[in-house]
């Protein structure tokens, strides 16, 4: 049983705070943030080093700028947030202790001492075979280890979160179904279980293929499972996001969604399908049938695809019913235009949503279509999609739901609320540029990972065009903003967390939660201005989708 | 509230919006619109990936790209032969650190049955500037049905990292008329 002295309550929600659950959160959340730190500034040298009129960094520290870049930030950083996430989706949201906080530090430890060691690989220089690490090319053990035990605590951290979901419950310390953040949560630790099991089945062979274990690893079948891993870990971050999108708009409107029903059904959608998305590496690779390809690529049909559209209403959706129902109902965008834009968490909260919907789920359908993927596969367009899911998406809505957690579990007062209110439009602007021109040059036929598109030192010459060499100097103007965003973020974090006013035991944070009960009923139910919002979405896709297969018919005949 | 548990308890029987259910019938069409072009690009378009593929041992190809240059290079640019070979051909096209190798020269309009494979590790065939990308790997022998409907100078770029010397990995295509 918990130990009540163990707790504190929350002044402002009235929960249960169970104390080593808190502890845990702050310590992953802050880690996360080191290494978000670290990762954004080798992101930064890498794209200036693609800018040609900068081209920052000589050969080989590019290549190991980016490999450092895609481990810290896409696994390192993102992941320990999402441990945060999940102890705080489970023990705070539910009213309930922490199971078993000691695996919950191990968890901790294994993944600190992971990163620790994959960094260490990578700086000593014999590591830089990219974040993907494909075979025949070949990392020091050290690498695939350090991958190892991160993954191995990430796991552990998952079990955790599983094993307080059932102490809740057994304990009662909560009303009926858990909420739907804490459903998504759900979604995303059970895809990570799927997800670290993959790379436990590819990374231990390849530790032993390293060690002279093993004689040979087939590349195929390397890239098979490792995107079972690198794929679906993506899709651990939008279940995670997306439970982000649906808190924030809870915590600072009161949101309520407009159906628990068909939001969970959509996080289900993901559980089921979203698995399939290894093949989205695999399209234009040798050895596998065009049937296997269309059927994993397009996740069956499409049906993940269907969760995040039905998220894609059903989140501003919950916001415009929360809006209305205070009284803005003003014409169709009175709620939009009157929304806390000043506040950070929403700002940063609607601009990844945006973000997410039109740059990055749009490309990546796209892209992920097997033939179009003939004119896009390994260009910059690739980078420009995932840049727009990975750091526009989750990035943004990690970084806008760190403004509701120090006050909450930090409490802490935010310090610098100008440059907090300035920071998710700089980094969302900035990112926006980074996916926008990169995905340009990508269909100009610029190589992803590439050290001088100039070919200055080849064999022979060949010229990009111009446009190309414009694209990558507005990329790298792009990549400046986001990293005086991804400064401010890290600046604002550690002052608030530091030097920020403490806040009371019994005193509330200014919050919009519980100030909205019921707006509407399935019969009168009105949300025009998502339905434009929608609808603009829904016709850009459309019309993109098929400018790309117009791009594709252009290009040489191949039956 | 998302963050609280749903305030009807028998959630699972409420009502759906009807302006939810409509997107929802619209957003599965739409998947099943993309799902079938894809589908329906086999039958009428002209760019499908084929999916005629072997395994291969690295010396096995090198030999057999060998057998192609001497019997069909017409003439050598620097260190590279440049291979003419007959339209409808077999042509072998190696990828290895860091080289295109060789040239190969294409008749407009003609079909050629294009092999790529890697010698070592993975490599990435961009062809440029007309953007066709293929992935190639070693022990995997990709045979691609080409067929060039432009003439002129093309560079084929390595756009998969393949250590220090990736950027310096440049081959070439000419298509003549």
């Amino acid at each position: 049983m918990a130990n009540n002295g163990e707790f504190r309550i929350c002044p402002t929600t009235g929960l249960k705070v169970h104390l080593p659950a808190e502890m845990l959160i702050k310590a992953n959340a802050v880690v996360a943030v080191v290494f978000l730190a670290i990762g954004g500034l080798a992101g930064l040298l890498v794209a200036l080093t693609r800018w040609p009129a900068v081209h920052l960094l000589p050969a080989d520290d590019f290549y190991l700028a980016l490999t450092a870049h895609g481990l810290d930030v896409l696994l390192v950083w993102i992941i320990f947030f999402e441990m945060a996430l999940l102890y705080f989706a489970s023990a705070i949201l539910l009213n309930s202790r922490l199971a078993t906080p000691r695996f919950a530090w191990a968890q901790f430890g294994l993944m600190l001492v992971g990163a620790l060691i994959v960094n260490v690989a990578v700086l000593q220089g014999n590591s830089t075979v990219m974040f993907t690490s494909y075979v025949p090319m070949q990392a020091t053990p050290w690498f695939y280890l350090g991958i190892i035990l991160f993954a191995v605590g990430a796991l552990i951290g998952c079990f955790v979160f599983f094993a307080t979901l059932v102490v809740a419950k057994a304990e009662k310390t909560y009303e009926g179904s858990i909420p739907l953040v804490t459903f998504g949560a759900m979604t995303a630790a059970i895809i990570a279980v799927f997800t670290l099991v993959s790379g436990a089945i590819i990374l231990i062979p390849t530790l032993f293929w390293s060690l002279g274990w093993v004689a040979d690893i087939d590349p195929l079948m390397y890239k098979t499972i490792w995107w079972a891993m690198g794929h679906s870990s993506q899709q651990i971050n939008v279940s995670a996001h997306v439970a982000v999108w649906y808190a924030i708009g809870a915590m600072v409107l009161g949101a309520k969604p407009l159906s628990e029903k068909i939001s969970r059904m959509a996080f289900l959608m993901y559980i089921l399908f979203l698995q399939l998305a290894s093949a989205h590496h695999l399209l234009v690779e040798p050895g596998l049938s065009s049937e296997w390809k269309i059927f994993n690529t397009s996740y069956a049909m499409y049906l993940a695809v269907l969760g995040s559209m039905i998220h894609g209403m059903s989140v501003p959706g919950a916001i415009e019913a929360a809006q209305r129902a205070k009284g803005l109902t003003h014409g169709i965008f009175e709620w939009l235009r009157k929304a806390p834009w000043g506040n950070p968490a929403f700002a940063g909260m609607f601009l990844s949503l945006v973000l997410f919907g039109f740059l990055g789920g749009i490309s990546g359908v796209v892209m992920g279509t097997e033939q179009i993927n003939l004119i896009m596969h390994n260009t910059l367009y690739v980078p420009g999609h995932f840049h727009a899911t990975v750091v526009a998406g989750t990035t943004l809505a990690f970084m806008a739901i760190t403004y509701l957690i120090v006050p909450l579990i930090f409490r802490r007062q935010l310090v610098m609320k100008k440059l907090a209110q300035w920071q998710p439009y700089l980094f969302g602007l900035g990112v926006a540029g980074i996916s926008l021109f990169m995905m340009g040059a990508g269909t100009l036929g610029v190589s992803r990972r590439h050290w001088d598109i100039t070919f200055s030192d080849a064999p022979l010459p060949f010229d990009y065009p111009a446009t190309a060499f414009l694209m990558m100097g507005l990329n790298g103007l792009s990549a400046i903003l986001a990293a005086l965003g991804g400064i401010a973020y890290v600046i604002v974090v550690v002052a608030s967390i530091l030097f920020g006013k403490r806040i009371g035991d019994t005193e509330p944070i200014a919050t919009g939660l519980g100030t909205v009960n019921t707006y509407g009923n399935s019969e009168t139910l009105r949300i025009p201005g998502t339905v434009v919002l929608v609808a603009i979405f829904f016709t850009a896709f459309v019309l993109y989708y098929f400018v790309n297969w117009k791009y594709l018919a252009e290009v040489w005949p191949m039956n | 509230m998302a963050i609280t548990p749903p305030s009807e308890r028998i959630w699972w029987n409420q009502p759906i919006h009807k302006v939810e259910l409509y997107w929802i019938i619209l957003a599965f069409c739409w998947g099943l619109v993309m799902f079938f072009m894809m589908i329906y690009w086999h039958g009428a378009g002209s760019q499908n990936l084929s999916n005629e593929a072997y395994r291969i041992k690295p010396e096995l190809f090198a030999e057999r790209a060998q057998a192609m240059i001497d019997q069909y290079t017409v003439r050598e640019e620097g260190i590279f032969p440049v291979v003419h070979p007959p339209p409808g051909s077999d042509v072998y096209l190696i990828a290895r650190l860091w080289q295109w190798w060789p040239i190969l020269e294409f008749e407009k309009d003609q079909s050629y049955r294009l092999h790529l494979s890697s010698l070592d590790w993975q490599h990435g065939f961009s062809l440029q500037p007309v953007n066709i990308n293929v992935q190639v790997h070693p022990g995997y022998d990709l045979v691609m049905n080409l067929r060039p409907n432009q003439a002129g100078e093309f560079g084929v770029i390595c756009n998969e990292y393949c250590g220090v010397g990736h950027h310096t990995m440049i081959g070439k295509i000419y298509v003549v008329e």
